[in-house]
């Protein structure tokens, strides 16, 4: 390709940021889609990095041992690289920022990624979610609601599905005339309907109200939402903004409505704060996770100062207020911001997770990306600057809203069907542009492009994998699993997202995760049960044939899959302590063990021969200490011997 | 009877105040039974006690007679406050009378296990009168009152038997010490040192007179004692007090050869200080000091700050303080929470801990450990790094043994130092939550290796509430000396004996736990530590959800287990695999046939 100067260089060190030791050289290799490393060791271990997932390249001054090169990806990993020559350097970087910073839709990875899939294959993947059945599940009465053909071909609004839900009362005129009185056209239409109390949740963005204008239709329009939940009286408009930022709206013809001009509606504000305030604060959050061996203090106010998990809680808490007022008071909510598609999508997908034990599993979750976020026109080009575009479009919406779903999942072990590992791969898959899902910023943009005809589909890939991505805690007959979830936003609730943010520390936590652990159990005990029956079947069959002489293969007992004991390796190396192991390869955790730890515990004969690395960790005894002094960052004052002996001699 | 003030009550309603959703009060009226002439009868009904059990109540009545003895009172007191939901070891330690207005008053009790009570009594005077009464029992000075006195459970025995470990067993039982260490009883009439158990491990080549000589010249005569050797490469871990050198340098010949005799001529040791080097110079000007390298030359002295007393019991106030308010905004919470300094103290324990650690292991030399009396920081770091280190500490008895040894045997004064938590306004000067800080790192190194160790959370936060107020003997006193001169082997009951023991044993086990022999190696990067929520916000709603977490967890293991036949852990697929050959063995035969 014409962007690539340099397709490979030599002897390039990888570097381990943790621990400078445990660096490895290898080679680099620079293709159209990815940066490849390959380890100069036996094992030849590669490390793909996609270019669309590159964010920034920096280059630091050269110094006597090579120019530097880190690269960080968009979702938060930080590789290091040491090149021998500052030419090569130079053109990596030139390289790779401008394959990193595709200027067209067509040179994105998602159009040349071919997995081995025929066209019809591809045409049913794409029809994996259909989001009319996800409409139907919700057990809309459809004398209440109805879909409208009033968006056909992207007429009323192009940003909008060209399906709408919208109460059966509002006439055509009522779609139209509110149509225009709302910021791009973005009337009040469904999102979720709640099945048992009738309530809905209904979206748009801001009206154009300034300072008097009026809309009898948009009036209505609100006026049938509010009637198409019967038992109800008032309805309530939640308005995610602070207020502040909504008055100042008004000076340019926007605003919120006008309590006195639309009866029976309650207005709400909860003060999320714009994308740009976000934008800010993530880029602090992710300096403190990156800060090398920081101090508690350090690392405290950091997060203090950006922050970011005060906008979590206002995220959160308006997820909240909606499901709170849907579930116990059965009234239907209007949400919207100032366009109805960053916020607006938070605020309501938040909701439905609290609402519906639905969205809480694998395929709910992804149901919900593509209803709320997806099909509603979030904008994914813009927001995950899949493309070189305006700085200032680039936002973390989805990063937290997916920050909220693990947070509940923190609070409420049991409820969630998937792990952390599902919401850090979607959230890779966001900013990819791997699959053509997320790529764009509205349906008719993907129409216009034939993205389900060029690209593929993220959802059954997922799928298939699912059984990596599943909460072993989960049970769809557990407490935590049904009904509405009230979760607690007090500040102490909220946690920093260490797998996400201090992605150097991931590699920590895979040492010995619980939920692995678990999942393996579960699964082994599964197959027991299984090969138990089979076994049993066998025997019934065998005593009623006893004089058969068929040879059977022992389908051998060896050869279960039996639980791997936790990697003796891996917490074996004292190196773990103060360096962070590069996270292996998931699959490993799961292989399947031949050898089954059939001595009894008590003579651990293995563990000790299954030692190599100790011999090489002692080999550097001095670093060890060095090391070590360095991290202690509370010992301020580690004073060599020699120096401290004299100043008290001096003293005394 | 200086507690009875009160004989008459009605319609008293409990709540947990600051948590206004949860809708559990329980009402007590309390009524006089007239009749019964020099008898307090108290009838306690207890509603919706449990949520599931429903308002269906329960009767009790408690007849206090006006001439028992003090220690049947404050045993009934604490049976009457057992049977309304708490746990009898939860000693209150303030109250407050709110609320003077009208006729009725709210007394806020502020347990030690950080748990706040509402009470609401009709009647100020009743309400004076309980609020004194429960201030004078919750106050007893004298060690003899104690309730673990008299505590006579039916399922125990005083004649059980008694503590886990002894120096002597654990010299005998490992080989490796046998060559290089032996017994002494040197101490034997506490004479030596007060605070020492009366078995010691020392060098062999170290004679008893030498030890009295090293002893003088150590604060608090803690001389360099074994605590741990390891298995790998059998260096050790001691530990000491500091050396009294003073301002004038004095040296100590026999102090010196103590920590010689632990190291070859060639080899090197290190003395991690957990003082500052320049508190280290500081202690001089009081008679205390360090090893200087002039005299101890082969001993490398590193320095690492650690807080202690009056500064770590401020940032536990603090942090409970920041805790105990759910109003803060997310801000305020976290400015709290950074202010208070407990991470911090937890990040230094940890890493200073896996220092010692390192220099055992990785760099195979003998460390000794002190800070300047040798009885908080000290034993902290010795007890984590024996965690890290050593696999059969990370079992369920072995860590309560490690416990017995490194913090009962070795002196750590836990009356003095846990005698009032969090919420006491008269600020003690001995009162320091060492203790608390060391459960802290093991609850954290117990998170980032949730299969290592055998125990569970449940056992820590169990420890943490013993103690501060317990049932039973094991953490009274300040040293062996003072237990033996109260009596407390005899006329009380052992809790490791009992939590080893006990029904509930399986609550305090890890199901999760695969032993392995290796070192375990902490982050103690601060994005990896976590405030403890089981213990700091246990009393808030928050803790419900992570139950049944745990139930689910237990839930599935046990699945397992059914499944694998009845193995006690989890780990031995071997039981099932013979199920099966035996299996096959019948099939083959059958096909055989």
């Amino acid at each position: 390709m014409e962007h690539i100067r340099t397709p490979k260089v030599e002897n390039v060190r990888l570097i381990d940021r943790l621990t400078p030791r445990k660096s490895v050289v290898g080679t680099l290799y620079l293709s159209s889609t990815h940066t490849i490393f390959v380890e100069n060791s036996d094992a030849r271990k590669e490390t793909w990095v996609l270019h669309s997932l590159v964010g920034s390249i920096e280059r630091p001054p050269t110094t006597p041992s090579g120019s530097t090169l880190i690269i960080r990806c968009k979702n938060v990993q930080v590789y290091q690289l040491l090149l021998p020559q500052e030419k090569d350097c130079m053109d990596i970087q030139a390289s790779l920022t401008r394959l990193s910073r595709p200027e067209r839709y067509g040179e994105l990875f998602c159009f040349s990624y071919q997995p081995n899939m025929d066209k019809e294959e591809r045409e049913k993947a794409w029809r994996f979610l259909d989001l009319r059945a996800e409409f139907n599940r919700m057990g809309i009465p459809s004398n209440l609601w109805h879909i409208t053909p009033a968006n056909h071909e992207y007429r009323v609004c192009d940003t909008y599905p060209s399906e709408l839900y919208v109460p059966k009362s509002a006439t055509p005129a009522i779609i139209v005339g509110s149509a225009k009185f709302r910021s791009r056209g973005r009337l009040p239409v469904l999102s979720y309907f709640h099945r048992d109390t009738s309530a809905a949740v209904c979206r748009s963005s801001q009206p154009l109200s300034g300072f008097s204008a009026r809309s009898p239709e948009d009036e209505q329009m609100l006026q049938a939402i509010m009637k198409s939940n019967p038992a109800s009286e008032y309805m309530y408009v939640v308005d995610t903004r602070p207020k502040l930022n909504a008055v100042a709206n008004r000076a340019a013809g926007k605003g919120y409505e006008n309590e006195d001009h639309y009866t029976n509606i309650r207005l709400h504000f909860i003060g999320i704060e714009n994308i740009h305030v976000m934008r800010n604060s993530q880029q602090k959050l992710i300096d403190v996770g990156d800060l090398r061996s920081p101090s508690m203090g350090d690392f405290l106010w950091g997060l203090e100062n950006s922050g970011w998990l005060k906008h979590i809680k206002a995220v959160l808490d308006a997820g909240v207020f909606i499901a709170k007022a849907v579930a116990e008071e059965g009234v239907s909510v209007l949400v919207h911001c100032s366009d109805g598609w960053d916020r607006t999508a938070q605020a309501c997908s938040v909701a439905s997770v609290l609402l519906e034990p639905y969205y809480r599993t694998i395929k709910g979750l992804m149901v919900l990306i593509e209803k709320d976020w997806v099909s509603f026109g979030h904008k994914f080009s813009h927001r995950y600057a899949h493309l070189d575009g305006d700085p200032k479009e680039v936002s973390p919406v989805m990063d937290q809203f997916l920050e909220c779903v693990w947070q509940l999942m923190e609070q409420f072990p049991c409820a969630f069907e998937f792990n952390e590992r599902f919401l850090l791969q979607l959230h890779t898959h966001i900013h990819s542009c791997q699959y053509g899902n997320f790529i764009c910023n509205s349906q008719k943009e993907r129409r216009d492009l034939r993205i389900c005809e060029r690209t593929h589909s993220v959802w059954p890939h997922l799928w298939e994998n699912r059984v990596e991505y599943l909460n072993p805690l989960y049970r769809s007959d557990h407490g935590q699993s049904k009904g509405v979830l009230r979760p607690i936003t007090t500040p102490y609730c909220f946690k920093f997202w260490k797998a996400m943010y201090s992605p150097a520390e991931r590699g920590v936590a895979l040492r010995q995760s619980p939920s692995d652990c678990l999942t393996a159990v579960r699964e082994e005990s599964q197959q027991l049960e299984e090969e138990l029956s089979s076994h049993q079947e066998r025997l019934v069959q065998l005593v009623g044939r006893k004089t058969s002489t068929a040879t059977r293969k022992r389908n051998g007992v060896t050869e279960r899959p039996y639980r791997t004991i936790p990697k003796e390796s891996e917490l074996t190396s004292p190196q773990d302590y103060f360096a962070c192991v590069s996270p292996a390869p998931r699959g490993e955790s799961h292989a399947p063990s031949f050898t089954l730890p059939l001595k009894s515990p008590g003579t651990a004969a293995t563990p000790k021969s299954s030692d190599p690395d100790d011999l090489s960790a002692c080999s550097d005894i001095e670093s060890g200490v060095a090391d070590l002094s360095s991290h202690a960052s509370s010992a301020c004052d580690d004073t060599k011997d020699p120096d401290s002996d004299e100043a008290v001699y001096a003293n005394a | 009877m200086r507690w009875r003030r009160e004989s008459s009550l009605s319609s008293v309603v409990l709540s947990r105040p600051k948590c206004p959703a949860s809708h559990t009060a329980h009402h007590f009226p309390l009524k006089d039974k007239g009749q019964n002439n020099g008898f307090v009868s108290l009838f306690l009904l207890l509603y919706g006690k449990r949520k599931s059990a429903g308002p269906t109540g329960s009767q009790l009545a408690l007849y206090v007679e006006e001439t028992r003895p003090l220690m049947v009172l404050i045993s009934l007191f604490f049976f009457m406050l057992a049977v309304c939901g708490f746990p009898a070891s939860s000693y209150f330690i303030s109250v407050f009378c709110l609320r003077t207005t009208g006729s009725s008053g709210t007394i806020i009790i502020k347990c030690k296990d950080l748990r706040i009570l509402q009470l609401d009594i009709p009647g100020m005077e009743e309400c004076l009168n309980i609020a004194s009464s429960i201030e004078a029992l919750s106050s007893l000075e004298s060690v003899a009152v104690m309730y673990p006195f008299f505590h006579r459970p039916r399922e125990l025995s005083l004649k059980d038997p008694r503590g886990l470990s002894s120096p002597e067993q654990d010299y005998t039982q490992t080989e490796r010490l046998w060559d290089r260490w032996r017994l002494s009883k040197v101490n034997s009439d506490f004479s030596v040192c007060p605070s020492y158990p009366d078995t010691l491990i020392v060098p062999s080549s170290i004679d008893d007179d030498t030890l009295i000589k090293a002893a003088r010249f150590r604060q608090g005569g803690r001389f360099p004692v074994l605590c741990y050797c390891h298995h790998r490469n059998s260096m050790v871990i001691m530990r000491s007090s500091q050396p009294l050198t003073g301002a004038n340098r004095k040296r100590c010949r026999e102090d010196e050869l103590l920590l010689q005799a632990v190291i070859d001529e060639s080899e090197m040791g290190y003395v991690v200080d957990t003082r500052s080097a320049q508190q280290a110079q500081q202690a001089r000007m009081t008679g205390g000091g360090f090893e200087s390298k002039s005299c101890y030359q082969n001993w490398k002295r590193l320095h690492r700050h650690m807080e202690r007393g009056k500064v770590l019991q401020e940032s536990l106030i603090k942090l409970v303080e920041a805790c105990g308010d759910p109003s803060h905004n997310m801000d305020r919470w976290l400015s709290k929470l950074e202010n208070s300094k407990w991470l911090t103290h937890v990040h230094s324990a940890l890493s200073t801990a896996g220092l010692v650690a390192e220099c055992v292991e990785r760099d195979s030399h003998s460390v000794l450990v002190h800070g300047s009396e040798g009885t908080d920081t000290t034993l902290l770091v010795t007890t984590v790094a024996q965690l890290i280190l050593d696999p059969a500490s990370r079992t369920f008895r072995g860590f309560l043994e490690l416990l017995e040894k490194e913090w009962v045997q070795a002196g750590h004064p836990f009356q003095l130092r846990c005698a009032r938590s969090a919420y006491s306004h008269a600020r003690l000067r001995q009162e320091c939550p060492s203790f608390l800080l060391l459960l802290d790192c093991v609850w954290q190194l117990w998170r980032q290796f949730p299969l290592a160790l055998e125990f569970s959370e449940a056992l820590l936060l169990r420890l943490a509430q013993e103690a501060y107020a317990s049932d039973y003997g094991t953490f009274l006193c300040n040293n062996e000396q003072e237990r033996g001169s109260f009596g407390v082997r005899e006329n009380t009951h052992c809790l490791f004996q009992f939590l080893l023991n006990c029904a509930e044993r399986e609550q305090y086990i890890n199901p999760l736990y695969e032993p392995t022999d290796l070192a375990i190696w902490p982050s103690v990067q601060p994005q990896s530590l976590q405030l403890w929520t089981g213990l700091f916000l246990r009393w808030t709603e928050h803790a419900e959800n992570m139950n049944e977490a745990r139930e689910e967890i237990w839930t599935i293991v046990k699945e397992h287990t059914e499944r694998t036949g009845p193995v006690e852990t989890t780990h031995t697929p071997l039981k099932h695999c013979d199920t099966f050959s035996a299996m096959e063995n019948l099939t083959d035969e059958l096909t055989i046939l």
